[in-house]
């Protein structure tokens, strides 16, 4: 287990143990491994999934030698799904390796319960009308799916999943809960026993700054009728110089880290609009069957309603203050005795909710409620369309207006990239597959092209003619680089969507290699 | 080139080869190579020269054969780049498995492992197979990375030459940077990043109105990551911003002052720095700490402990010790392959101009969605490591010994001087060295500069000094003056 922990220890700091076991229970399977989908496996394997299955029915030419890293010239004429499971086994034996040798088309066919087996699919390199089978095969079944396609220099990603809810969604911007502005009791004993204006200048400095903004606040208050500074302008100009007035000497690091968070007290967090839609969604009305999320989001918003007065659950943490050491531990430990006092109400409300349901009113733990706890304010609830609403989707006139206003290139490849499968469903082949019908192509493509945009109700929208040139350029190549940051990305979202961390993307994510740049399209 | 058929997937037979087409081995990226087109950049000419020219006149020179590195050779032996060699100082370590794939452990489980069946394997996993007294054999851990990455590429790619370099970028002559036509970066210092780059922009020449001299710019191309984070840019020394005009897009690393580690410590971090930083000399005069041994690991974590439980601080663990004594920036094989995959493609298109190129600096963001976006920014007029001529404004009649004086208190130039030579269109005006030299410069002190200058009143000088890895240009611009002027001209 120590050579386990030291392997992974750069991805365990990440997602943690919890997540790593995730990973390891996950069956992945892979339809197509042409370098978007085995670069997408490779990163998987490396992170130590428990198995993956390879499906491919192709045999290894010479074009797969010129864009995937996991054939070799040894393995020309065989079959690729059978090669590339074998080099990517090669990269961690912790993970099970299998393949199948058939095409994703006609296992969609012969046996969809073959899909049932799996955490999740990544299909890569397949057409709309596959696509449409297989998604609503996956969501019958109830696994994930993630659809990749490089396809030249551009690139789609999406995720269709009925609905994934995310705990710890780990924000970048984590907003602090002090709750300075309106300090509970215990708190307010806390900072009553500082003196701010004592004369001893070395209790002075070290007196922490979550006290100096509680006693400035209600000196404030006090004298401005119970009100809070109204707006950031008198937050800067009047509270921020009382703050600072109230400095002995310059090096006073709390007090330049009062003035810093003087925000928290005047902009409290609020409950976000994501978190508002989730305690106001239809699956709070829990029943038997409910999910354990939405148990604790119903027992969250009794919570809110009666002990937190309006406030979720306290998560405990507060950042670090320039002070003594017991200052400090003092104060952590308030916030903490506060966190866990909401985590034992929330269990009441938890066990409540599971009895009226008719399930054991234990049979939801302190820790996952208290893991819960923490994250409320960033719980995330992803919910996809499916592919059929998607491809009728009459989000043209959206579409209409971006391409009107030139703002960026990525509806139009969105367009061309669904019209290249239609434009392949009529010729049985792709644009650009011949050097001598180059130019035929533009105009076919484009033809195609015009009558998507019409059908999702943005007719008379314009599609660059360079762009369009370009696609039949690419005639269909899957390039090594694209395919490797397009499944590279299928990978990062497989990872989300295990350890159900982080926030996965929702929508249409349009990749184009010639600018580097991305999209993410809701249709 | 014979253009095969392609047909989509859905028809299962179609992408069958006969074996014999091996023209067709880059049927895909010969789509941009061979075919003209509409968004491309400057001067594209497509043709089999191209990927010809690709194989066998292009050298291309990767720093660092770590995760972003691993990847790097991948993407640009696939890309058709012939010939790559790859600079790294390190060897292979059990916690670069994670993502550096060209390395791996393999467990020889001798005649017990064929009588296991796979799935018993896996549920066994490693801890047991090591607990019956199995012999593990970690084939490519301690082995340095360029030479494994190297030979790794080569065994798999057929047709591409790797040449490993197994030390330091410093150890290198500066010449040695000057036969690659582009480097790419796979370096997580920031220290490493400068020095190359500014060998990078020392090599760049200018013509008299300030222009870069084309032929003397090589293109760099840069990764980083971090966690699902990263981002990659393109430096065209001389043109676009180079690494020192940007650092500002690096965030400050964070120390904590000595004063907290020693009197107030309130977090489990503090504790272990305390013990590292403050202990370890204390209690172990006259021993080198080293972060990669274990003992000193231990004992580190342990005084840690100690002071946690005195102070009352919870939440010290090794990882956490580790974590902080060696700085570690957690890293993931995705969000690498997508920044390596970004820096070869701009490689690629430096290279043959079959795309159009990014704009200066792509930002990858997967924590909440997925963002990529470019985010261009301007060159630093001031920089003084790409800087055509810095600017600096300096009395009529200063002398050399005395414009000497004022580049070592110019805020902009003190740390990077010790002792200028100062040169003027290949003239030596002064030189710190060879003694003979020295001498021979030293009457030029008392003369005023503007007469070394044969009367130019605004004019580019070149400064050398040990401290630089480049040269540094300064433009002097004379002002009409007293001499009673301090000249002590604070940067800007």
């Amino acid at each position: 287990m120590a050579l386990r922990s030291t392997k992974y220890d750069r991805q365990l700091r990440i997602w943690g143990e919890h997540g790593q076991s995730a990973l390891e229970r996950a069956h992945i399977c892979v339809l197509n491994c042409g370098p978007t989908g085995s670069e997408a496996l490779k990163n998987l394997v490396l992170g130590g999934i428990g198995s993956f299955t390879v499906v491919d029915a192709s045999k290894v030419c010479a074009s797969d030698l010129g864009n995937n890293y996991f054939v070799d010239w040894d393995s020309l004429g065989q079959s690729k799904a059978k090669t590339v499971s074998a080099f990517l086994h090669e990269l961690n034996d912790a993970v099970d390796a299998k393949f199948v040798e058939e095409s994703p088309e006609a296992l969609l066919e012969s046996n969809p319960a073959f899909f049932s087996q799996f955490t999740l699919v990544i299909a890569t390199q397949m057409q709309e009308n596959s696509l449409l089978k297989l998604d609503e095969i996956c969501r019958q079944q109830n696994v994930m799916l993630i659809i990749a396609r490089s396809y030249g220099l551009a690139g789609l990603l999406r995720i269709s999943v009925e609905e994934h809810d995310v705990i710890e969604s780990k924000p970048d911007n984590k907003v602090e809960d002090l709750r300075l502005h309106n300090p509970w009791p215990e708190l307010q004993r806390y900072a009553d026993e500082f003196d701010i204006d004592t004369t001893d200048n070395v209790i002075h400095k070290h007196i922490p700054f979550a006290v100096l903004l509680i006693k400035i606040t209600q000196d404030w208050k006090r004298a401005h009728n119970g009100k809070l500074p109204a707006n950031v302008r008198e937050l800067k100009v009047n509270f921020l110089t009382i703050t600072a007035r109230r400095r002995v000497e310059e090096d006073e690091d709390n007090y330049t880290e009062a003035l810093k968070s003087a925000y928290v007290v005047l902009f409290p967090p609020e409950i976000s609009t994501e978190l508002h839609a989730i305690l106001e969604d239809k699956l709070t009305e829990v029943n038997a069957s409910s999910p354990d999320f939405w148990v604790m989001v119903a027992a969250l918003k009794q919570y809110i309603a009666k002990e937190g007065q309006g406030e979720p659950p306290l998560d405990g943490a507060i950042p670090d203050m320039h002070s003594f050491t017991d200052y400090y531990i003092k104060l952590q430990k308030i916030y903490q005795a506060r966190a866990e006092a909401d985590v034992t109400a929330m269990v009441g409300h938890v066990s409540c909710i599971l009895k009226q349901i008719g399930r054991d009113s234990s049979s939801i733990t302190r820790t996952t409620i208290k893991h819960f706890c923490k994250n409320t304010r960033h719980l995330r609830v992803l919910r996809c369309k499916t592919l059929r609403d998607e491809f009728s989707s009459k989000a043209g006139p959206e579409l209409q207006r971006f391409l009107a206003n030139e703002e960026s290139s990525h509806p139009a490849l969105y367009v061309l990239l669904r019209a290249v499968d239609h434009f392949a469903a009529t010729y049985n082949r792709y644009p650009g597959a011949f050097d001598g019908e180059l130019e035929e192509d533009v105009s076919r493509l484009k033809a195609i092209a015009v009558s998507i945009l019409n059908d999702m109700g943005g007719g008379g929208a314009a599609l660059p003619e360079d762009l369009i040139s370009e696609v039949c350029r690419f005639g269909a190549g899957e390039i090594h680089t694209v395919a490797s940051i397009v499944g590279g990305i299928a990978s990062q979202e497989a990872i989300k969507l295990l350890t159900r961390q982080f926030t996965p993307v929702q929508g249409t994510f349009v990749y184009n290699a010639m600018s580097a740049t991305s999209l993410v399209l809701n249709l | 080139m014979a253009d095969q058929q392609q047909q989509p997937s859905s028809l299962p037979s179609s992408r069958t080869d006969d074996g014999s087409g091996m023209e067709n081995r880059w049927r895909d990226i010969d789509r941009l190579l061979l075919r003209s087109g509409n968004l491309v950049g400057p001067g594209f000419e497509p043709g089999p020269e191209l990927r010809e020219a690709l194989e066998n006149d292009f050298r291309v020179l990767v720093i660092g054969a770590g995760g972003l590195g691993c990847e790097l050779l991948k993407d640009l032996a696939l890309s058709g780049f012939g010939h790559i060699d790859v600079i790294d100082m390190d060897t292979i370590d059990v916690s670069n498995l994670n993502r550096q794939f060209l390395f791996r452990i393999v467990v020889s489980f001798g005649s017990i492992r064929s009588s296991l069946s796979s799935k018993a394997r896996a549920i066994c996993g490693w801890k047991s197979c090591t607990a019956v007294g199995v012999d593990c054999r970690m084939q490519d851990v301690g082995k340095p990375k360029s030479e494994v990455a190297a030979a790794r590429v080569m065994q798999r790619v057929k047709g591409v030459t790797v040449i490993p370099h197994f030390c330091k970028i410093e150890d290198k002559d500066i010449a040695f940077y000057k036969d690659f036509q582009i480097i790419v970066l796979g370096l997580d210092s920031l220290e490493a990043r400068s020095y190359i780059n500014s060998v990078i922009c020392g090599f760049v020449e200018y013509e008299e109105d300030g222009s870069p001299d084309l032929s003397t710019i090589k293109p760099l191309v840069d990764g980083g990551t971090e966690g699902f984070k990263g981002h990659a840019r393109v430096i065209i020394p001389g043109i676009t911003p180079c690494f020192h005009c940007s650092l500002w897009l690096f965030p400050p690393q964070i120390t904590f002052p000595l004063c907290t580690l020693a009197e107030t410590p309130r977090s489990p971090a503090h504790c272990i720095e305390y013990a590292h930083l403050i202990q370890w000399g204390q209690d172990r005069i006259g021993e080198y700490f080293d972060a990669d041994n274990p003992e000193h690991m231990k004992w580190i974590y342990d005084q840690a402990l100690k002071r946690g439980e005195q102070f009352n601080i919870s939440g010290i663990t090794y990882s956490l010790t580790q974590g902080v004594v060696k700085n570690i920036v957690p890293a993931i094989a995705s969000t690498n392959a997508v920044v390596a995959a970004t820096c070869a493609l701009e490689t690629l298109k430096i290279a043959t101009m079959c795309s159009t190129g990014m704009d200066i600096y792509m930002q990858y963001t997967g924590t909440e969605g997925i963002y990529l976006r470019t985010v261009p920014h301007d060159k630093d007029r001031n920089c003084i490591i790409c800087s055509p001529g810095v600017p600096l404004e300096v009395d009529k009649s200063i002398t050399l010994q005395k414009f000497i004086d004022t580049l070592l208190k110019d805020s902009r130039f003190k740390l990077k001087l010790s002792k200028p030579s100062v040169s003027y269109h290949g003239n030596n005006l002064y030189m710190q060295a060879p003694a003979v030299l020295e001498e021979m410069t030293r009457p030029n002190l008392q003369e005023q500069l503007l007469r070394l200058m044969g009367g130019e009143t605004s004019d580019v000088l070149n400064i050398n000094d040990r401290r630089l890895t480049g040269v540094l240009r300064v433009r002097v611009t004379f002002r009409e003056g007293a001499d009673t002027i301090d000249m002590d001209t604070a940067g800007t």
